[in-house]
């Protein structure tokens, strides 16, 4: 083996990559693998009105690193786009307002691919949809005409392509986003705040075993042994110690359960300089996260119980891995383990040993569950064990997006639908009166809608409040229309001053709004809206409706 | 509805959008009290100042909200880790000073708008400099240069002087998450009542760097602390220097496989050292934009901003972006006994046991202090100053002392300073537990 000379610096071993510099603070949230995705994906905008609200989007699409962008935009640039868009500049008046757009926003990253249409009168949309590659996600922004929208729905429905409807004019906007279909996500990033999964109440044989050894003469142990039990070592040794004076069973009344911690706090030793020990102050601390029944968390709830159409074999790959989890969980009572294991004092050589103690069993539960899921799947077509892996270590936090409430809740994007929200939202507002809780954003995305229906810059209060009646038609008493009528009035009224024009600043949000949620659906991590959400740029405030 | 005023007429057509929403008073402002017509002219004399991470996206949303005098203050040079969200500047520019690079683009993008760039830090002027501006956007970095600017205008504002009360808009990302404040020096909850929102965070014990490391973490940061301390290979540690972070992440690695710790790379290295905060473009916009906002509307009136002064009224928006989307607006209450802003003096609970040093040391990690370098005084009395030298060898005897020998009891007033607060005078009374 070749001597390392220890007095002089080692070349640059492993560097970064002049990319990998780059985009450092964002790989640190995505990782590679989100990255890749970002790499691959192929958007469309298709940008109308003021057109500033889909660029702000793009720009923080181009910035990270999608694969390619495309610019659908019918208008020559005027002295207007120039008060408000940031990504044309004076020598651009007259021109092709997509094709300044694609030009300046390309210098942001030139990794980015851009494109531009139409650039003949023949290139309507519909010709740009059949002969590009396929989009990824496509958004267009209001005031879309709708022979372009029908278009677009066309493409989505048949490609399962995400949809990204996005307002932005004066004060106010909105962005809805249509996924085709049912959305699970798996790589959710729960909180630090969220409990690891130590199972104390149902350790397995390894872990008893280890704790035992450690805590057999755990008096007679001395003081630095004693100081750095771990605290999951610590917490199995009294929860036995519980069990055996309590009939067999564990603490499960929170006055048990506090009862239980002081018995640990009562255990630790005083008789040093610190007048107390770390370790139990951290195992008294996990008491009430870790001492808890194990329930089956909603999220994967919803996916157990989810019912499908058609065979298993035909699903992605992520039904197939719940399905085996299913099994797993039926057999044994739980879930497989994630495996991880928080930092807590103890030595060095203990806390690697508790560590590998975990992971031995979370690998072991993984390989069980791949071999269920691969069984379901057939032979015909091969389980990726990473899939595995990841599912098993975030089965607790795996949360589905894009699911039509069941019985009475109408289909999404229905008028009824509409007209449900809108009720849940008038009667939240009741109790919110009285509570001095915030009102509901509901009457900005209607008067929005109402707003497009109307269709035109000269669109005044009244008649953008009798476009947001007709779309959610006549079925509203005189009543509930009397809440809303004045709402909606003072939304309008203040829509109505911009004349149908964007500010830079709403739309340069709302961009950072929707680029993020687009990241999230690309690279299929972190939770994406569910879905649409509004601003309040008067009050600085958003909310998220299901419509 | 009023018209927006006559001016010429390219200007006219090019801000249409702006000026149709900024010289009306739309539905919550009353009409009465809102004069649209001077609106744009007040605009364009206003001086405001931005400055940080933030800057790109600040500077391009003020030019295109109406803002015509605009000056930026960043001492950063650019650097390629900038590049996936600074978009002002390209990989040509890595090296060169932020606030030129930023102005140059900004002015020459958007024309009529003067843009002054500031090479330096926002500490390398006074109350004399600041006096200019009407309106301050930040979007910094660190907590301390958050409290400085806070504390200067804090300390400038006077009720005698309508003029010398700058609205403060300070906006913050880490990550998916946010937050925008509009803070009205004397007038509200201003940086200091808010220190609480940002608890620092908790060292990791010497002992665990020392003998009982488990996470990588504890591996790279014992080669960063104690290590580099003992066997110096270069003079001073460069953080942004691949040299030196390579020693570092070699160092941590060999430690890592003494306690067979896994997980070092050389990228959490980075982390770990630097301190790194994850960002994106995404989530810059919308806080940047958020900040922007509450300035066009403090500037025109056209709408009710955040921070406006009275009961119940919002002056705080956390924003956060990893689990759907999710605001928190709301009002921070002004603390009557905030060091900066407030009239009394802060309850400190300390131990009569502890030696002047301990007290002193006890500052640097207690939340709603957050001082490295303090020096106190009490009822006139110095009782340890950190500069000059000749002073601090004077006053260096009372640190072995306890606070019960020093002749300080329940109910003393101590008056801390800080260097990094210059004109700031922290005041404690004192409550023995």
């Amino acid at each position: 083996m070749t001597e390392i000379v220890m007095d002089q610096t080692p070349p640059i071993l492993q560097g970064p990559s002049d990319k990998e510099r780059k985009y450092d603070r964002q790989l640190r949230l995505w990782a590679a693998s989100g990255q890749a995705a970002l790499e691959s994906a192929n958007i469309l905008l298709v940008n109308s009105g003021a057109g500033t609200v889909g660029v702000e989007t793009l720009k923080n699409l181009i910035l990270p690193g999608i694969g390619r962008f495309v610019i659908h935009d019918n208008a020559l640039v005027d002295e207007a786009d120039l008060g408000v868009n940031f990504f044309l500049d004076d020598s651009c008046h007259g021109k092709p307002r997509a094709q300044c757009l694609a030009s300046l926003l390309g210098e942001l990253n030139p990794e980015v691919d851009g494109d531009w249409s139409p650039k003949t009168k023949n290139d309507s949309l519909g010709s740009l949809l059949k002969k590009s590659p396929l989009f990824t996600a496509i958004m267009y922004t209001y005031p879309i005409n709708h022979v372009e929208l029908e278009s677009l729905e066309q493409y989505s429905k048949e490609h399962k392509t995400p949809l990204i409807a996005i307002h932005s004019t004066g004060f106010y906007s909105y962005f809805t986003i249509r996924l085709p279909g049912i959305f699970p996500i798996v790589d959710t990033h729960p909180d630090e705040t969220a409990t690891t999964d130590l199972r104390l109440l149902s350790p397995w044989p390894e872990l008893v075993e280890f704790a035992k050894t450690m805590t057999k003469d755990i008096d007679s142990l001395d003081n630095f042994e004693h100081g750095h039990l771990p605290y999951v070592v610590i917490l199995l040794h009294y929860l036995d110690k519980w069990k055996a004076t309590h009939n067999g069973t564990y603490p499960s009344t929170y006055k048990e359960k506090t009862e239980f911690r002081q018995l640990v706090r009562d255990a630790a030793r005083t008789d040093n300089p610190e007048g107390g020990e770390e370790n139990f102050d951290e195992a008294a601390a996990a008491v009430l996260k870790t001492v808890a029944p194990f329930s089956l968390p909603s999220g994967l709830k919803e996916v157990f119980e989810y019912e499908h159409k058609g065979p298993i074999q035909e699903r992605p790959t992520f039904w197939i891995i719940a399905d085996a989890v299913k099994v797993f969980y039926t057999n044994h009572g739980s879930l497989p383990l994630p495996g991880n294991v928080p930092d807590m004092k103890a030595q060095s050589k203990v806390y690697v040993q508790l560590q590998n103690i975990y992971k031995a069993k979370a690998r072991k539960d993984a390989a069980e569950v791949l071999q269920t899921a691969q069984a379901i799947a057939g032979t015909g077509r091969e389980v990726d064990p990473a899939e595995v892996d990841l599912f098993c270590k975030n089965a607790a936090f795996v949360k589905l997006i894009n699911v039509e409430g069941g019985g009475d809740t109408a289909p999404l994007g229905s008028k009824e639908r509409l007209q449900q929200v809108l009720r849940q939202e008038m009667a939240n507002d009741q109790v919110a009166e009285m509570t001095l809780q915030p009102m509901s954003l509901f009457p900005i995305y209607l008067a929005l809608r109402g707003l497009a229906h109307c269709g035109n810059a000269s669109s005044d209060k009244t008649q953008i409040v009798e476009a947001v009646k007709s779309l959610l038609s006549d079925n509203l008493s005189s009543e509930e229309y009397g809440d809303l009528n004045e709402k909606l009035g003072n939304v309008a009224e203040d829509l109505a001053r911009a004349e149908y024009g964007e500010l830079h600043n709403i739309s340069a949000l709302t961009g950072g709004m929707v680029a993020q949620e687009m990241i999230k659906i690309i690279t299929k991590q972190y939770i994406p809206i569910d879905n649409t959400c509004v601003f309040d740029g008067i009050r600085s405030r958003t909310q998220v409706f299901h419509v | 509805m009023s018209s927006p005023e006559v001016l010429p007429d390219s200007e006219a057509k090019r801000w249409k959008y702006l000026n149709n929403v900024r010289t009306r008073p739309g539905a919550f402002v009353d009409p009465e009290e809102f004069d649209g017509s001077t609106v744009v002219e007040n605009m364009d004399k206003i001086k405001i100042f931005g400055a940080g991470g933030l800057g790109c996206e600040i500077l391009k949303n003020l030019a295109l909200s109406g803002f015509k005098d605009i000056s930026v203050i960043d001492m950063d040079t650019i650097d390629i880790s900038n590049l996936n969200r600074q978009f002002l500047f390209r990989h040509a520019d890595v090296g060169k000073f932020k606030a030129e690079v930023a102005a140059k683009f900004v002015e020459r993008r958007v024309k009529g708008v003067k843009i002054t760039p500031y090479n330096c830090k926002i500490q390398d002027f006074d109350e004399d400099f600041y006096q200019q501006f009407q309106i301050v956007v930040c979007g910094l970095d660190s907590i301390e240069a958050r409290r400085w600017i806070n504390a200067t205008l804090v300390n400038m504002a006077s009720c005698e002087n309508p003029d010398s009360m700058k609205p403060l808009i300070d906006g913050g990302t880490e990550g998916f998450k946010g937050q925008a404040r509009v803070i009205l020096p004397t007038m509200g909850s201003c940086i200091e009542c808010q220190l609480d929102m940002h608890a620092p965070r908790a060292a990791v014990p010497l002992c665990t760097l020392a003998s009982i490391p488990r996470q990588p973490e504890h591996c790279i940061e014992w080669a960063h602390v104690i290590a580099w301390d003992k066997e110096k290979p270069f003079p001073q540690l460069d953080k942004d220097d691949p040299e030196h972070i390579t020693w570092l992440y070699q160092k941590a690695l060999e430690r890592a496989k003494e306690f067979n710790i896994s997980g070092v790379t050389y990228s959490l290295t980075q982390g770990v050292v630097k301190n790194i905060i994850p960002a994106i473009a995404a989530t810059n916009s919308v806080i940047a934009a958020a900040c922007c906002n509450e300035a066009l509307k403090i500037a025109s009136s056209c709408a009710p901003f955040l921070g406006t002064p009275g009961e119940g009224e919002p002056n705080y928006m956390m924003y956060s972006g990893n689990d759907s989307i999710y605001t928190y607006t709301f009002k921070h209450e002004q603390k009557e006994d905030c060091p900066v802003c407030g009239m009394t003096a802060r309850v400190l609970k300390v131990n009569p046991k502890w030696t002047l040093e301990e007290l002193i040391e006890s500052f640097a990690t207690l939340p709603e202090a957050q001082l490295k370098k303090p020096s106190v005084r009490a009822e006139g009395k110095t009782l340890y100053m950190q500069l000059p030298p000749n002073l601090e060898e004077q006053t260096r005897p009372n640190l072995g002392k306890t606070l019960e020998q020093l002749g300080l009891t329940e109910g003393t007033e101590i008056a801390v300073t800080d260097p990094a607060f210059v004109g700031v005078v922290f005041n404690f009374s004192l409550k023995f537990a």
